[in-house]
């Protein structure tokens, strides 16, 4: 199991070498890092030592290293020209609001996704399950975006019952000064109904239909005719048996999912005003701030792979082929 | 005197979108304590449907549509159920085809064996687990503290059946069911199964039905043989007198088949065609396009089983 575990660490840690090459590259692409410091008004002699002092003639991997060296040992991922802070001070500061979207739509997925989906698949025929799964083709095909507005205007414009847009009223967690969360005020938690819904409408009715369709391949195997032939009960046959290896799968989707709901965060942050990374991405889109970009796509990229590699090693300790080939 | 099992009538369909098929017609055996039987046939001739239907586990959408099953006194045809689960794995045990395919992948075979008992007996885990570790010694598996704790796909396949047969052993039960068990294993872990089976029925007095297309092992284990064709028993009787002088021309084609029942340089006999599927089974006597024998009777009335020699009881027109 460690060395299993080890392997996955060290695959981890390459992607990010190749996600952050990627991003670095970008650098030279866009934009004008000593224009958007000093301004118009600075002579060209000046621009050149600046950009002298500031590395940018350097060759493209010596600046390379020196962003990943940086990053590594001092957790510098650069300055943000748009905030003239530190890039990871800034991304901080919005990543709280990220993360509590993205894992209250992963709880709503998860609560509502796996006993829709069993019950789908035990009870293929009834009116609930047919209801389900017409619905959920709805669900898939239509953009968050609708689904957002469309929610604002029900509930915060026509019933006015939850509000319709930031995060509400935040606590300042552990006094660090950029961990706000909304998880603990009731306002707080009302703020965030929205945005999971509209975010969750993508991927739940996926995630209802996965496991339908894993467990009904499950239900048809010859070790579920035997676990019946042993004599067991159907709760036990349903939950153990077939349960576990319906979610074999699931798990991995889901870690694929959460973390490219990351990146899905961005339409749902606009239009629900959420002050989360989406949002401030889409700010450094509009102001060229190629730092932060760079910087939000390791961050991002780091949080992606992180995600893969806990549900990556949660799956070893499920499925005992995995572990096994594993350690080879 | 009752039989320990006893099959009348039976007739199992499926609802299928066109109409009902017939997979078991009328199909009666009886089965005693200590017996052995084997339910020989093709693919498709309704024997493991017929294994299934004891225990009520036809795949859906079959059902039994006609007929009764006993056991032990009890018409177990008519359980619920909840019922039938305390039958399940506990008085009838089943062993299945395919060992690879058989045990849950994500479990241990402890797991799998301990939750068999508990399922069927008030004991605690530590007990259920002793008794696990005494069966798998019973069937004779090297290290079997070890294997407790293994998951099947460290256990090869012949391993796996033997823990398939502990598993089946668990609650003593008075009928092993085994289909096809060893279909899916090389030739010499097959003669070691049928081994251990056979000694396992004598040593805990168990009946066992043996449901196999393969005569060669059905004659070294049973005692009486049931020939199936096209959903019926076509032959029965003594294993002995049906291999050595079969009455149906089917069985004695089946039998003319087997390599070694046939001088050396002689080419094996064949049946010609093929048995008919459920759909189209021809008026008559299912067997009767492919017959040597057949007459005009044959395509008109469809023989009944009879006594016809020897003890053996075989439905056909021409004997």
């Amino acid at each position: 199991m460690f060395a299993f575990i080890a392997r996955r660490i060290i695959q981890a840690i390459l992607v990010m070498l190749v996600i952050s090459l990627v991003g670095f590259s970008i650098k030279d692409q866009i934009g004008d890092p000593v224009r958007d410091l000093v301004g118009e008004r600075v002579t060209p002699a000046e621009r050149a030592e600046i950009a002298e002092k500031m590395g940018l003639n350097d060759p493209f991997f010596t600046q390379y290293y020196r962003f990943v060296k940086n990053a590594v040992t001092k957790g510098d991922l650069g300055r943000s020209f748009l905030y003239n802070k530190p890039n990871l001070e800034v991304i901080l500061h919005h990543a709280p609001a990220t993360i509590e979207l993205v894992f209250g739509t992963a709880l709503i997925i998860i609560v509502i996704s796996l006993p829709l989906g069993v019950y789908c698949a035990l009870r293929p025929r009834t009116f609930l399950s047919r209801f389900t799964m017409s619905f959920s083709t709805l669900g898939v095909s239509m953009p968050v975006y609708l689904t957002a507005i469309l929610l604002i205007f029900l509930f915060a414009i026509h019933w006015q019952v939850l509000p319709s847009y930031g995060r509400g009223d935040t606590i300042d967690l552990f006094g660090l000064g950029w961990w706000s969360t909304g998880l603990l005020t009731i306002d707080g938690l009302r703020h965030l109904i929205l945005p999971c819904v509209s975010l969750s409408t993508l991927m739940l009715p996926l995630f209802i239909r996965l496991i339908r369709s894993e467990m009904m391949e499950v239900l048809e195997t010859e070790y579920i005719k035997y676990a019946w032939a042993k004599g067991l009960s159907p709760a036990r046959v349903w939950m153990v048996h077939a349960f576990k290896n319906t979610l074999l799968p699931v798990i991995t989707v889901f870690g694929v999912q959460i973390g490219i709901m990351f990146a899905f965060t961005l339409l749902t942050e606009l239009v629900f005003q959420w002050p989360g990374m989406g949002f401030m991405f889409l700010e450094a889109v509009h102001r060229a701030d190629i730092s932060l970009l760079i910087a939000y796509l390791v961050v991002v990229a780091c949080l992606f792979v992180v995600v893969n590699t806990v549900v990556d090693i949660l799956y070893g300790f499920i499925n005992p082929t995995v572990r096994i080939t594993g350690t080879k | 005197m009752s039989h320990l099992l006893e099959v009348k009538n039976l007739e199992v369909k499926f609802a299928l979108r066109f109409g009902d098929i017939t997979a078991i017609n009328d199909v009666s055996f009886t089965l005693d304590k200590r017996e052995r039987l084997g339910l020989v046939g093709e693919s498709g001739a309704g024997k493991s449907v017929t294994g299934f239907s004891i225990i009520n586990l036809i795949s859906k959408p079959g059902f039994i549509s006609k007929g009764s099953i006993w056991f032990e006194g009890n018409e177990i045809s008519k359980y619920n159920d909840a019922q039938m689960r305390e039958i399940r794995g506990n008085r009838i045990a089943m062993i299945f085809q395919d060992p690879m395919m058989t045990l849950n992948p994500v479990f241990t075979i402890g797991f799998q064996m301990v939750e068999t008992l508990l399922a069927h007996r008030n004991i605690s885990r530590a007990e259920a687990r002793a008794i696990a570790l005494e069966k798998l010694k019973k069937v004779h598996i090297p290290s079997p503290e070890q294997r407790l704790d293994q998951y099947p796909h460290e256990l090869s396949g012949g391993m796996r059946q033997r823990v398939i047969i502990a598993i089946s052993l668990l609650s003593d039960p008075a009928i092993i069911i085994a289909d096809e068990p060893t279909t899916a294993l090389d030739v010499t872990i097959q003669a070691e199964i049928m081994d251990l089976l056979q000694e396992l029925c004598e040593t805990d007095n168990m009946g066992l039905i043996l449901i196999t297309h393969d005569l060669g092992v059905v004659s070294q284990v049973t005692q009486k043989i049931a020939v199936m064709y096209a959903g019926k028993i076509i032959e029965f009787g003594p294993t002995d007198q049906v291999v050595h002088n079969p009455v149906h021309p089917y069985t004695i084609g089946l039998i003319g088949s087997i390599p070694g029942s046939i001088p050396p340089g002689q080419d094996l006999k064949q049946i010609p065609g093929m048995m008919p599927t459920l759909t189209d089974i021809p008026p008559g006597c299912a067997f009767n396009p492919r017959c040597e024998l057949k007459q005009d009777i044959c395509t008109r009335e469809t023989p009944v089983l009879m006594e016809k020699q020897n003890g053996i009881m075989a439905a056909c027109h021409m004997k």
